[in-house]
């Protein structure tokens, strides 16, 4: 392989990360075929942040786009990590409901419609925190009803990742696609350490983080489903191909005895180490599948 | 505040269902029980501490890998897949401390399964299961996601050992970089930020406050008075839709929530337009 054939496709490819939630979304859809909705000329702001003398946001960090993927009807929703680190509260938690359930709704009545999550975000807004907790709940309820007609395609690029709350959203979602410098995660390290004790976890520890959160642990246990490069064409296209297939045959929130027996199996003892884990659960699965098949 | 967390969830789940053991092969920290309610025949779950259990950052009563698989397979299993028949009612004893927060628990993704609890809840609850919580001591963040969020029905007791939110005080202190004090004031300036449930009932997300007397000691009058509160909001629930419409249609969420609903209604409107 030349030198001439490596290096153009690195450079030219289109950093997915790079974007932001607005163009992240854009860069998903049939050119021409969305429009933004409850966009920031609506200004719906969380009028909790004020109160609190943060400044809010016209979009309060949620980003809506309607329109086709692969002239596929779906509904596209991406929260702006660098916005209170994408995190939810009401105004951005209600935009998500709303747009699941409008999805829903046109789903049983004969438009089926899809839904891809754009998930960059430390879960509850914190300076909302029943309402962010509650709204959570909900999104996850609308997700299910989603569920039983389209899929919901969930997308973690990084660099915020997915944690708290919103990683649930992430665990039933129908799929789950991750690049190498995303994260997926109930509570991040920083939590565990303060909670927990550094010997629980050492939050400066760069490499134990990723070999627990990060997208090639995450996908190479099988709990999210593709590895994808930072590019927005190969993002797009992995998107196209969850949609293109539809809903799973179970979703993997629901294969609750395949992951039940599987943590009855860990040496509790001691920490797991994550490559061990890797290729235990990965052997397991592969079993499973060719079982069902 | 300063009682140990989930003993409580423990006596009300011995009071309402006379079993104190969890069932065969199940975990020690995750209590089911069948008991009657009314004519229905309820589904009881609740999860307690358990100081032995096999993981150490679940010991003080929060919700892990065992507690989340073992609601899931309790739930899931009385779930009724065929129409048009009364559904038994399932009610989640809410008295949980948090999820996990181990590297155990994040390394064999804990995120997964917190969502498949909250999957098998939410299951019945579209099945035509009268889901209800009721929340008689601590009900935070995942763990609440966890174990009762998804119910169509939550009750708590008005009781100032009640608390409901996303992270304990010190904690969200911490994060937020505020003082218990700041956090406080706040609480009583901004309801969704209050630890108090009185605040919490302001938000419209809970079916219904129950005043009762000596919660941790509860008289047989008392438990009547529960149980017969439970067949109300199970009655109500049957009466009702199948999803959580009922927490955005309440008085309280109609005052509280309404940037929420307001883009709730902006998303519709825009929805078909052009």
């Amino acid at each position: 392989m030349s030198v001439a054939t490596v290096i153009p496709a690195f450079v030219t490819r289109e950093s997915f990360i790079e974007l932001e939630a607005r163009d992240r979304a854009q860069a998903l859809m049939d050119p021409g075929s969305w429009r933004e909705l409850v966009g920031p000329f609506d200004r719906i702001e969380s009028p909790w942040l004020p109160m609190q003398s943060i400044a809010p946001q016209s979009d309060d960090g949620c980003v809506v786009l309607k329109g086709t993927i692969a002239g596929q009807a779906t509904v596209v929703i991406a929260l702006e990590g660098g916005f209170q680190a994408g995190s939810i509260g009401e105004v951005s938690g209600a935009k998500m409901t709303a747009a699941l359930d409008l999805a829903t709704h046109d789903s049983e009545n004969g438009r089926k419609t899809a839904a891809v999550l754009l998930l960059e975000t430390g879960g509850v807004r914190l300076q909302e925190a029943n309402l962010g907790l509650a709204a959570i709940a909900e999104v996850m309820a609308s997700i299910f009803a989603l569920r039983q007609h389209a899929p919901v395609v969930t997308v973690i690029a990084g660099t915020v990742g997915c944690f708290g709350g919103m990683s649930l959203v992430a665990g039933i979602s129908s799929y789950i696609l991750m690049t190498r410098e995303a994260r997926l995660g109930l509570n991040g390290a920083e939590v565990i350490e303060q909670e927990s004790g550094i010997e629980e976890f050492d939050s400066s520890d760069r490499a134990l983080i990723w070999a627990v959160f990060g997208g090639e642990q995450r996908v190479g246990m099988g709990v999210a489903d593709e590895l994808l490069q930072d590019d927005a064409k190969e993002i797009a296209a992995a998107v196209q191909r969850c949609l293109k297939v539809g809903l799973p045959v179970v979703h993997r929130s629901q294969q609750i005895d395949l992951y039940r027996d599987g943590i009855a199996a860990l040496d509790t003892s001691q920490q797991i180490e994550p490559l061990t884990l890797r290729k235990n659960w990965n052997n397991k699965q592969a079993k499973t599948k060719e079982g069902s098949a | 505040m300063s009682k140990q967390v989930g003993l409580r969830g423990k006596t009300w789940f011995q009071a309402l269902t006379s079993v104190n053991s969890p069932m065969g092969g199940d975990p020690g920290s995750v209590l089911t029980a069948d008991a009657r309610l009314g004519e229905d025949t309820a589904r009881f779950l609740c999860v307690v501490p358990d100081p032995k259990a096999r993981f150490p950052c679940v010991r003080r009563g929060e919700v892990g890998l065992e507690e989340a698989y073992t609601l899931a397979t309790r739930v899931s299993e009385v779930i009724d897949h065929s129409e048009n028949v009364k559904k038994r009612p399932i009610v989640a004893i809410v008295d949980v401390k948090s999820q996990a927060y181990g590297r155990r628990e994040e390394t064999a993704a804990i995120f997964l399964a917190a969502a498949t609890a909250a999957d098998a809840y939410a299951s019945a609850r579209m099945k035509g299961h009268p889901v209800i919580a009721l929340i008689v001591g601590h009900a935070f963040s995942g763990g609440f996601l966890t174990h009762g969020y998804q119910a169509n029905r939550i009750l708590a007791f008005d009781d100032d050992d009640i608390v409901i939110h996303a992270m304990h005080k010190e904690a969200a202190a911490r994060i937020t970089l505020r003082s218990v004090a700041d956090l406080d004031r706040l609480g009583h300036e901004v309801p969704p930020m209050s630890y108090d449930v009185r605040d919490y009932a302001k938000l419209g997300l809970l079916h219904k406050l129950l005043h009762i007397q000596d919660p941790d000691t509860p008289a047989p009058a008392t438990v009547a008075q529960i149980q017969k509160e439970l067949i109300d909001a199970i009655a109500d629930a049957r009466a009702g839709s199948t999803d959580l419409r009922n927490r955005l249609e309440s008085k309280g969420a109609r005052e509280m929530r309404k940037a929420g609903l307001a883009a709730r209604a902006y998303m519709e409107k825009q929805w078909s337009g052009d």
